[in-house]
């Protein structure tokens, strides 16, 4: 039979929650013997592939490439899971929202910028006018929350998955955790 | 009350049968029996208003909800406090209450001390459905010793009641309608500058989030204490006999 194939996204967090994942420890070791990591920060692949079982997305969609990532790997993924309070709440790459992206590039390039303070306008991309949590652009399957969730929740609601069964996240963490 | 003015009613929660006193509530009966409905406004020792509507429950007969914090029993009540249909409302409040202002729990001083947030838990909440609304309130940290941030305020009224009823003072107050509701001091005046604040404190610590705290806390920091209050009544009413 083969593997299930799992990929991990992020978008605008963190990293915290992939810290989290990988604090599973050991059981990664476990965990490959059971699924293919396919595409991850943590992995040298480039390309999302077409046909992946399960993805758990970090961060918010605050971004035009976040946009873009987040709906090709929904038409991508079979079970889409927003990982941590950013992909689930939006959390804290919301606290722009009320100012909007202009006076947010502005405080951050500008006025705490000591040396030559421009706003870049090439190669990082665009910022939306409002940030959203994952639900809100794309359907999500499962929602883990947390800041970051814990690695048992995380680690639960994968091998509950690999075994058919359907994960309740919300027993092993919540919002803010 | 006089024995013989005490009447005793006989009702059922959940399917078990219970006796109470006329007059009390749905909620302080079950509560009475250890038997759990979530709150948020409702509070110990302050006067129950129904604001929150997450302890409503079914009663049999009635096609509506009934909140059980200011429904009072009757003879022969049946009562259900878990069903599909009263979860599937209690989860919406809590999502409409976190879309409604900014509770970002990652950073809030009272995270892991709020109510809002073990609610959350309790009832399954893992996501919001609703929009965000997305405003911007002004902090008001003129007061020496405490501050409001109305971005985390669930609207309960908790600090209005324990202001009146318990402190005697009356600062606290709901100012427009609706969505528009804001908690205000005195007349809509900076808290610092209030002439009827007493800098008791006893709203801080009554409010289930992170909208009324003491100055100097960090994130997680803010551990209420609520034990003064049931006891303040107590006593206050043995005074009154």
């Amino acid at each position: 039979m083969k593997k299930p194939k799992l990929a991990t996204i992020w978008l605008d967090g963190c990293s915290g929650c992939h810290m989290s994942f990988l604090d599973i420890d050991d059981r990664i070791i476990e965990l490959a013997g059971r699924i293919d990591i396919v595409y991850s920060p943590i992995v040298d692949t480039k390309v999302f592939p077409e046909d992946v079982d399960i993805t758990l997305v970090e961060g918010s969609v605050s971004n035009e490439e976040d946009l873009h990532k987040i709906k090709m790997v929904r038409s991508r993924t079979k079970i889409l899971i927003a990982l941590g309070d950013c992909a689930v709440t939006d959390n804290i790459p919301s606290m722009r929202n009320p100012y909007g992206p202009e006076a947010t590039l502005r405080r951050a390039y500008i006025e705490n910028t000591a040396k030559k303070p421009k706003i870049p306008n090439e190669v990082i991309p665009k910022l939306l006018d409002i940030v959203r949590p994952v639900n809100k652009v794309v359907k999500v399957d499962y929602h883990i929350p947390g800041c970051p969730p814990p690695a048992n929740a995380i680690y639960d609601v994968i091998t509950e998955l690999l075994d058919n069964k359907t994960p309740e996240p919300i027993k092993m963490t919540r919002f803010g955790k | 009350m006089s024995p013989q003015t005490v009447k005793i009613k006989t009702l059922k929660i959940d399917g078990i049968d219970l006796s109470a006193r006329g007059g009390e509530t749905i909620l302080k009966v079950a509560q009475e029996n250890g038997i759990w409905i979530p709150t948020l406004c409702n509070l110990d020792g302050l006067s129950p208003v129904g604001a929150c509507r997450l302890c409503i429950v079914e009663i049999a007969g009635s096609p509506k909800v009934h909140p059980a914090c200011v429904t009072e029993i009757y003879e022969g009540m049946e009562v259900i406090t878990q069903s599909e249909r009263l979860n599937r409302y209690r989860r919406m409040i809590i999502e409409l209450l976190y879309s409604e202002r900014a509770h970002i729990c990652a950073v809030c001083v009272s995270n892991g001390h709020c109510e809002l947030q073990s609610l959350a838990k309790v009832l399954g909440v893992t996501s919001i459905r609703f929009p965000h609304l997305i405003e911007n309130h002004r902090v008001d940290a003129s007061h020496d010793r405490f501050l409001k941030d109305d971005n985390r305020c669930v609207l309960c009224g908790r600090c209005v009641r324990v202001c009146h009823e318990i402190e005697g003072a009356h600062t606290w107050d709901f100012m427009g309608r609706g969505i528009t509701s804001m908690m205000i001091t005195d007349l809509n005046q900076p808290w610092g500058e209030s002439e009827s604040c007493t800098r008791c404190g006893k709203c801080v610590h009554v409010c289930p989030t992170g909208a009324l705290i003491e100055k100097g806390v960090s994130v997680a920091e803010m551990a209420k204490r609520r034990q003064f209050l049931p006891y303040l009544k107590m006593m206050r009413e043995g005074e009154n006999k």
